[in-house]
Order: structure tokens, then C-alpha cells, then sequence
């Protein structure tokens, strides 16, 4: 028992497999989190997040594989041995005891002297000082999160797992707990594990994030690489928006690959292309693309289309086009004009972006989210 | 239930102008009543409830000569039964009998139904549906038939390893047949039960017996406490099967039944009001407790 | 005491936002710990349940030596059975009527009040559900004393009546409508409460549904209401017909000796009045069982089959 609670360092899952009796929840998974990063593991109900997140805490068991934290073997071992714990998703705070001894707990199992002091101390991290005498069901349902956050903290694990914390709570307190989870674990230094499916709050609180689908990693990065450039059409389409459009590589061009996609020639910088011959998807962002009346001069890519649909955002105006092959675009203009692009349904307009912006990726049956 | 009307008493009425219009009292009688006659059953058959106990109690202050079975209009109602509870001879001692016997079957019974229960709802084991089922059929079938089949088993089995009819049989029978009402009870709580409480447990260092005593069994204690309260009302009040296993021994419902054909005394009158106020008293302090605890926001 | 509404609150957990639900289940482990936990409880249960029960059918077809009234041998006496059906036929019958009769009145007036409760009580809810079950605080015998004096020929109900010409005999005690009404009364709390648990489960909404589409009061009643409460009228209706089929308090205490006796009080008499009884009154016991089982059968099987505990 010691040994397990004593180890330290980053977090490596090797080659775990969990699969019950109708179906493989996590298929071959491998990676590694670095100690003191924020990481998340994003993707849609069913992809395998969860259990995955059970399994580092020791609430599952992999039918494959090994889990270590720094050189120790985790494997097998159960949940009240190892350094990690879990913020649940609906909290499960223990209803028939105070905020404070709930918080009080994990140090009481320890047999941590003083546990009453760090459980004030960690309520007061998380602004909960006041409420220490209260019981959960007192609580709202933000208080009650930040209490879950408490009582996992308050034992300083090596890693911090968080099984979709912010789900319950409403937008304006869903966007201030990112920020708060963010500033705190930069704060304490912890390792944090959060699993969602909520891209932008991946997106806005990881310094890595992994994109699960189907029990395995599409692929993992920083945020702004998988935004940037996915490498697979799930990716492309889970995080943020995407126009795509099957293609067929038909020759190169220095360094890039020139496609034809449905019609229209397009040039992809080889090192945004997942595939270098045959069949592919082309993808570009709805704001990289420029929306004008004329056709633009210039070396970018460009087509014809249809404008269907107009509406204006606030901030952007969303245009819904039509281009040859019949597939529909999104296109987002930023409203930099007080007097924007004057369209409407029906208009012949031009699409334009820069060769740079686009990416490929690889032909697949299921285009994801 | 009824569709609610509203009576408007604003705009247009038959007279034009600005006559209020009002239906006619008869037809807002029959909408009233329509609207209440819901309510007022329950209020009526809530009246029926308690009319029994209303003369159990207006009984209790019979100045009765022989028998208090009709009220004795020559005297006035006195307190003296309820002055001397114990007076009539045989009242208080099965009073003692059975609440010895409901608290030893109350203790017994919850102990073995609560481990039966976890059993039951936490393993998966062979013979579990059989379990299920053994618990259950007690519960269905008539008082009658168990106090029979226990008085042939005493009589003609135990009998031979010198067991009597008495104080013991009754107990041995109390406890058979609370046990299928404390499972049930525990196992209904058992099954409610978060079990992501107990892997919150777990995942902050409680091993096996500690997330048991120090989560499980805390959450589990309010229906281990309503089965046990279930078991002694069950107990005390039992009456069908403990007349058929009691020999001669008397607790205090069969003391009624028997004291009947002579007359009951009125102690008896005033103990069953006693043990009547009594319980209201545990059950509504029992709620205002939780009700407490539990401030509304 | 409804095992349907297990006192102890409902579930246990936050009362916070709920969770979606979990693609993992309680665990169930397997583990020999399983036997010790159900050992003591199940021992007892076969020991003092299913082995009377086995005994009781023995005694059912022992037989009487000959000349020595109380003294049995080991026989298969299928006579005792048909003795007793022959003999005591009329009691069967009036044993199930009575029970059906007060079934079906306990049915109607525990419908009102589980209804009040579970849709008008709102905040007093948890105070009618003390005032339904409070008087039975009170002993069984007691309250059945009670009646007799509420219904005694001096007293008001028996006065006001024969006043209406509604009394035939004369008198209330000492016939079948006082122990209906004594059965009736003492198992209406089984009626009321799994009905109650029921109705406070479905939703108002689907009321307020029915009476959007144009269903007027009784007709919402009648097929939106008690549809949705069959669970609970079936509970109900076989937690107070079994015991009254069962019953002889009742009748003991409420009927006469002549013309209102049931099996139970036959049953009783065999076993403690009648030298050499036993047989007969295990025969009797077994038969109302069956009876009982095989009518409880019948109704399930035509009302659906719910989960009852």
C-alpha cells in the first residue's frame, strides 16, 4: 500500500484495453501527461473517456495494458491505494456529513493530523470558508462542485481526474469555473485530468488536449494544433466547424499537393495534408474563407457559389453557401464594417482562401460529430 | 375531480350593461361540492379512522360496574382508571410481556434481516431469485396459516426437546415473521443508494470496511431505524399468530381478546390510548427532527 | 404496515443536479461472504416458516388413533380434506365473500383519501399520512371492541338506522354487515397506502393532460387516474384480501355464533376446542390457501403483473 501511494511523476497509460461483454470501451489507448499539466480528454458520450478516467482512478480495472504513475505500476491496484482522485460528475458528496468533514475526509482516511485545518484551508482555495458547517443538500449546485473540487485537492494527488465537472452548471457559471479550475491548478501544480465533451472548454483550459472517438485518440496536441490542423475528418468536425469535400490528389506543385475537389482545382501545402496520394478530404475553416461579389485576384484558392442563407451573429455574419460539388459551406465574416457585404439568398458570390488555411485529411466513411 | 370554473364577475351579463354575471346558488353549490368532493371524502373516511379510537378513549372514563362494554349512565365519567393504570389484574404484566417481546424480536430481526438484505442486493449468488421469493411469501400469507403451522411444529416437533408454548415461541414467531418486513425495508434503501458515494469513498483512501462503517452504513441508517419501528408495531400488535403459539402466556393483545367475554377492563382502555399517544408522539417528533435538520432553500 | 412504503425516506444521495445515468451498475461481487450474511436470516426462515408449513401438511393427513382423541399417527389421510371441504364449504364461501366485500369497500373509501393525499395535501401530506396510520396504534382488539360499541343496538348508528327503517333485524352487531364493516375497516391502511404510493409517483401533468383534451372530471378519473394507479390498486387489493380471507376476529368479536362464521374461526375452534382437531384444522388451513393462492393467481394474471414489495 505504500509503495502505490508513494509514487510520483508523469502519468503513463500503456497500451490499455477495457472491454466488456458486448463491447471494447477503450481500444488499445496509449499516452502519456506530463506531471503539473492540465490535460483533457475530449470527445462525444460512449467514446471511451469515462472509462478511461475510471481506470486511472482504480474504479476500473483494463482487461489490457499497464497504468503507472512516474515508474510505479498502478495495474491492479485499488482506488484507496493510489494518489489519484476524482472529481465526479455529479459531485458525490456525502450527504450526511458537512462540507468540512466531507472536505475532511481523504485526510482522516490517511491519518493526516490536523485534517479539520486542511480541509478549511482547501474550502478557502475553492471560496467555500464560510459554508463549512453546512450540509450538500444546503448547497447550490456551484457550491457543491466546488466542494467536490475540495475534497479532491485537499490531498494534493498526483494526478486530478475531473469527469465532466461543469456539466450541470449553467453557462455564465460554467465559464467562470474554467477560468477559476485553470487558476488553480496553475496555482497548486497539480497534474489535472478533465474529461469532457465540450470542445471549447477543452480547448480554453488544456495545454494538451486528446480527441477520443470509439475507444481510441484521433490525435492529441495543444489546442491550437488540433484547431489549427486535425488529421482526421472526426477531429476536423468535433472541434470547431468545418467545410469538407471528398478529393482526389491528381499532382504536386512544389510543396503542395494539387487536389480536385468535385470540379474545382485547390492547392494544400503537403505538411497540412494527412495524405500525399489518391482519395482524401478536403477541409477549411468557415472563417478562413473570404466571401466577395467579384471574382478576387490573387494567388488563393477560389470558387463559385450560391448564397442561401444570411444571418447576422453580433459579432460575425454566418452566410450559408452552395458551391458546385452541392455541398453547403459555412462562412463567417467578422462585421468589421458597420455597412457589411450587402447578400442575400440567390446571390452568385466567390469564395476565397489562402492555400495555407486549408488542410486534408483522410477519406473516411464517418465524418464524426 | 371536477374541471374548475371560474365565476366571472367582470363584463357582459344577461342584462347587458355592466351587470355582474353570477351563476345561479344552486349551480354554485354543485360546483363546490363537485370541486371538494374529493376533499371532503378523505375528511369523512378520516373521521371513520378515528372513531374507534374516540371511544377507546371516551371508554377509558366509564364508571362502569361490571363490564365496560356499554356506558354507564348512572355514573359520571371518573379518572380512576387512569389513575390506576395497573389496577385491573393481568393489564400491566402483558403489557411488559409484549414489549419485551417486541423489543427482543426488533433487535433479533433487524440484525438478521439487514445482513439478509445486503446479502440480497450486493452478491450475485445462485439460489438469489429463491432467496427473494423465500423472503417475500411470509409477507402473503394469511396470519392464520403461520400461527397454525407453528403451533403443529412446537406441538408435535419442538415439543420433544422440551420447548413450551410461551414466552419464547412467541418471540421465536415475532422474529420469523419481521424478518421479511426488515429485508424488505433495508433492501428498498440498500438498492436506492448513490454508488458513486461509495467509489467517492474509495477514491479518497477508504478501504473496504471503512467506506462501510463510515459511509454505507450511516446513509443506510434511516431504514435499518424505520424497519425496526416497522418490526415493533408489527410485534406488539400481533395478535392472530401469537394467540395460536402463546399457550398461556399473555401478551397484551391477546390479554383484550381473552378479558373480552368477562369484559375488558378499562386500563385496558387506557394503556392502548397511552401506547396510542405515545406513538403519534415518536412518529410526528420523528418527522419535525428530519424536518429540521433540513432547512428549505 | 405497507412494505411498499418502507419508512426511512426515499433515495440516498446529493441533492444536487442529477447524474446521467451511469453505464456502471452496483457491483455485484461474487464472494462466500454472500452464504455467511443470509445464513442466520435464512435459517431461521426455514426453520420456523417453511418447515411448519411442511409439518402443517402432514398433520393435514395424519389420522386419529381410534378411541384416543389428540394422539395422531403419520398417514396419508386425504379423507381429512374432503371432511373438511364437505363440512365446512359455507365457511369458505363466506370467508371470501366477506373479504372480497370488504376489499371492495376498503377500495372505495381509500381511493378519496390516497388521492387527497397524493394531489391536494401538498404540505399536509406527511400529516394525513400520521392521521391514516395513527389509529392503528391503538390495538387491533381494541379498535374491534370500539366498533362493537359504535354499532351496539343502544348506541347511535343502530338507533339511527332501525329509526330509517333500514334495519331488518334489529340490530347491526351480530351479523355480516358488522364484520364486513370490522374487516373493512381494520385493513384500510394497506388499501390506502400502496395507492398513495402510486398516485404520488405519476405525474400531475398527465392529469392536467387529460383535462386539456376535454376529459371532464369523472371520465379523466376513470381513464387517466385509475390507470395509472393499478400498481397501487393491486397492491392494496391483495394486501387486505389476503388477511381478511384469513381473519376471525372479526367475526369473533362483531358476528354471531351461528350464521357469520368464517374458516378462521373454524380453524381457531379445531385447534383449541376440538379434541382431535388437528387434522382438520390443517386440512382446512392448506385448503384456504390454496383457495387463496389460486384467486390471487387469476386476479394478477387479469390485472397485470407488478412488482409488489
Amino acid at each position: 500500500m505504500g509503495g502505490f501511494r508513494e509514487a510520483q511523476g508523469d502519468l503513463k497509460i500503456e497500451s490499455v484495453t477495457k472491454s466488456f461483454a458486448d463491447f471494447t470501451a477503450v481500444d488499445d489507448l496509449s499516452l502519456v501527461v506530463p506531471r503539473g499539466s492540465f490535460f483533457a480528454l475530449l470527445g462525444p458520450s460512449g467514446c471511451g473517456k469515462t472509462t478511461t478516467l475510471r481506470m486511472v482512478a482504480g474504479l476500473e480495472q483494463p482487461t489490457l495494458g499497464r497504468i503507472l504513475i512516474g515508474d510505479t505500476d498502478l495495474t491492479g491496484s485499488r482506488p484507496y491505494e493510489r494518489p489519484v482522485n476524482t472529481v465526479f460528475q455529479s459531485y458525490a458528496l456525502f450527504p450526511h456529513l458537512t462540507i468540512r468533514d466531507n472536505v475532511a475526509f481523504g485526510p482522516k482516511r490517511r491519518k493526516v493530523a490536523d485534517s479539520d485545518k486542511l480541509a478549511n484551508e482547501a474550502l478557502e482555495l475553492v471560496q467555500m470558508g464560510h459554508l463549512g458547517s453546512r450540509k450538500p443538500v444546503q448547497l447550490s449546485g456551484g457550491q457543491q462542485q466546488r466542494v467536490a473540487l475540495a475534497r479532491a485537492l485537499v490531498n494534493r494527488p498526483e494526478v486530478l481526474l475531473l469527469d465532466e465537472p461543469l456539466g450541470a452548471l449553467d453557462l455564465k457559471l460554467r465559464r467562470q469555473m474554467q477560468v477559476e479550475l485553470k487558476r488553480i491548478q496553475t496555482e497548486v501544480g497539480l497534474t489535472f485530468i478533465h474529461v469532457t465533451h465540450d470542445q471549447e472548454e477543452a480547448m480554453t483550459m488544456a495545454d494538451t488536449v486528446a480527441v477520443m472517438n470509439h475507444g481510441r485518440i484521433e490525435q492529441m496536441g495543444a489546442p491550437e494544433e488540433l484547431y489549427d490542423l486535425p488529421r482526421t475528418a472526426f477531429v476536423a468536425n468535433f472541434v470547431g466547424q468545418s467545410n469538407m469535400g471528398p478529393g482526389e490528389v491528381t499532382g504536386t506543385d512544389g510543396d503542395a499537393l494539387v487536389v480536385d475537389v468535385a470540379g474545382t482545382t485547390v492547392k494544400i501545402p503537403k505538411s497540412r495534408s494527412a495524405v500525399t496520394e489518391g482519395a482524401l478530404q478536403f477541409g477549411i475553416r468557415p472563417e478562413k474563407v473570404k466571401i466577395s461579389r467579384t471574382r478576387p485576384e490573387g494567388i488563393g484558392n477560389d470558387v463559385k457559389a450560391t448564397v442561401l442563407d444570411v444571418s447576422f451573429l453580433g459579432v460575425a455574419t454566418q452566410y450559408l453557401v452552395q458551391v458546385p460539388s452541392g455541398a453547403v459551406w459555412t462562412v463567417y465574416e467578422q462585421n468589421l464594417d458597420v455597412e457589411p457585404i450587402d447578400l442575400h439568398p440567390g446571390n452568385e458570390v466567390w469564395l476565397m482562401w489562402k492555400p495555407g488555411h486549408a488542410f486534408a485529411v483522410p477519406a473516411e466513411e464517418e465524418a464524426g460529430a | 375531480m371536477a374541471s374548475t370554473t371560474s365565476t366571472d364577475t367582470r363584463g357582459t351579463g344577461p342584462g347587458g350593461g355592466s351587470e355582474p354575471f353570477r351563476l345561479s346558488s344552486g349551480k354554485r353549490a354543485r360546483i363546490w361540492i363537485a370541486d371538494h368532493f374529493a376533499m371532503m371524502s378523505a375528511i369523512a373516511v378520516l373521521l371513520y379512522l378515528f372513531l374507534p379510537v374516540a371511544y377507546t378513549f371516551i371508554f377509558s372514563f366509564n364508571n362502569y360496574r361490571k363490564s365496560n362494554i356499554t356506558w354507564n349512565p348512572e355514573g359520571s365519567p371518573t379518572l380512576k382508571h387512569w389513575q390506576d393504570p395497573c389496577g385491573a389484574p393481568g393489564v400491566c404484566e402483558s403489557l411488559v410481556t409484549s414489549i419485551q417481546i417486541a423489543a427482543g424480536a426488533t433487535l433479533v430481526a433487524t440484525i438478521l434481516g439487514t445482513l439478509m438484505a445486503f446479502a440480497l442486493v450486493r452478491y450475485r449468488f445462485r439460489g438469489r431469485t429463491a432467496g427473494n421469493v423465500l423472503v417475500f411469501v411470509p409477507m402473503a400469507t394469511p396470519e392464520i396459516v403461520l400461527g397454525a403451522s407453528l403451533l403443529t411444529i412446537f406441538v408435535q416437533g419442538f415439543s420433544q426437546v422440551g420447548l413450551k408454548l410461551g414466552f419464547w415461541t412467541i418471540m421465536i414467531a415475532h422474529i420469523m415473521f419481521c424478518i421479511s418486513f426488515v429485508v424488505v425495508t433495508v433492501r428498498a434503501r440498500l438498492q436506492s443508494l448513490d454508488p458513486r458515494l461509495e467509489e467517492a469513498a474509495q477514491d479518497l483512501y477508504a478501504g473496504p470496511s471503512s467506506t462501510l462503517w463510515k459511509v454505507t452504513l450511516p446513509l443506510l441508517l434511516p431504514g435499518i431505524i424505520g424497519a425496526a419501528m416497522l418490526s415493533f408495531s408489527l410485534s406488539f400488535d400481533d395478535f392472530i399468530i401469537t394467540n395460536f403459539v402463546s399457550g398461556s402466556e399473555n401478551t397484551f393483545p391477546k390479554f383484550v381478546y381473552v378479558s373480552y367475554r368477562r369484559g375488558i377492563p378499562a386500563q385496558a382502555n387506557v394503556i392502548g390510548f397511552a401506547m396510542f399517544v405515545i406513538a403519534v408522539a415518536l412518529v410526528v417528533g420523528g418527522q419535525l427532527l428530519t424536518s429540521l435538520r433540513r432547512p428549505k432553500d | 404496515m405497507s412494505t411498499a412504503l418502507a419508512h426511512g425516506g426515499g433515495a440516498a444521495g446529493p441533492a444536487g443536479p442529477v447524474a446521467p445515468p451511469d453505464p456502471v451498475q452496483v457491483p455485484t461481487k461474487r464472494s462466500p461472504t454472500a452464504l455467511l450474511l443470509l445464513l442466520p436470516g435464512l435459517v431461521w426462515l426455514l426453520v420456523f416458516f417453511v418447515a411448519p408449513i411442511i409439518q402443517l401438511l402432514t398433520v393435514s393427513l395424519q389420522s386419529q388413533f381410534p378411541g384416543y382423541p389428540g394422539f395422531y399417527y403419520r398417514d396419508l389421510n386425504f379423507g381429512n380434506y374432503w371432511e373438511a371441504i364437505s363440512t365446512y364449504w359455507p365457511h369458505f364461501l363466506r370467508s371470501l365473500l366477506f373479504a372480497g366485500l370488504a376489499t371492495f369497500f376498503a377500495f372505495c373509501l381509500a381511493y378519496p383519501l390516497a388521492y387527497v393525499m397524493a394531489f391536494k395535501a401538498g404540505r399536509w401530506r406527511g400529516l394525513m399520512m400520521i392521521l391514516v396510520i395513527a389509529p392503528f396504534f391503538t390495538s387491533f382488539i381494541l379498535r374491534t371492541v370500539a366498533w362493537r360499541q359504535i354499532l351496539a343496538d343502544e348506541g347511535w348508528v343502530a338507533q339511527t338506522l332501525n329509526a330509517l327503517n333500514l334495519l331488518p333485524g334489529g340490530h347491526i352487531t351480530e351479523t355480516w354487515a358488522a364484520v364486513v364493516a370490522g374487516l373493512t375497516y381494520n385493513f384500510l391502511p394497506f388499501m390506502v397506502l400502496p395507492i398513495y404510493a402510486s398516485l404520488e409517483r405519476a405525474d400531475p401533468r398527465v392529469l392536467e393532460a387529460g383535462r386539456d383534451l376535454y376529459a371532464n372530471g369523472f371520465t379523466t378519473f376513470r381513464t387517466v387516474t385509475l390507470p395509472m394507479s393499478m400498481p397501487g390498486v393491486l397492491a392494496g387489493t391483495l394486501l387486505t384480501f389476503i388477511p381478511a380471507a384469513g381473519d376471525y376476529v372479526n367475526a369473533e368479536l362483531l358476528g354471531s355464533d351461528r350464521s357469520t362464521k368464517m374458516v378462521g374461526n373454524v380453524i381457531e375452534s379445531q385447534f383449541f376446542r376440538v379434541p382431535g382437531g388437528y387434522p382438520i384444522a390443517a386440512a382446512l388451513s392448506f385448503t384456504m390457501m390454496a383457495l387463496i393462492l389460486a384467486l390471487v393467481y387469476l386476479y394478477v394474471r387479469k390485472f397485470g403483473t407488478e412488482e409488489l414489495v
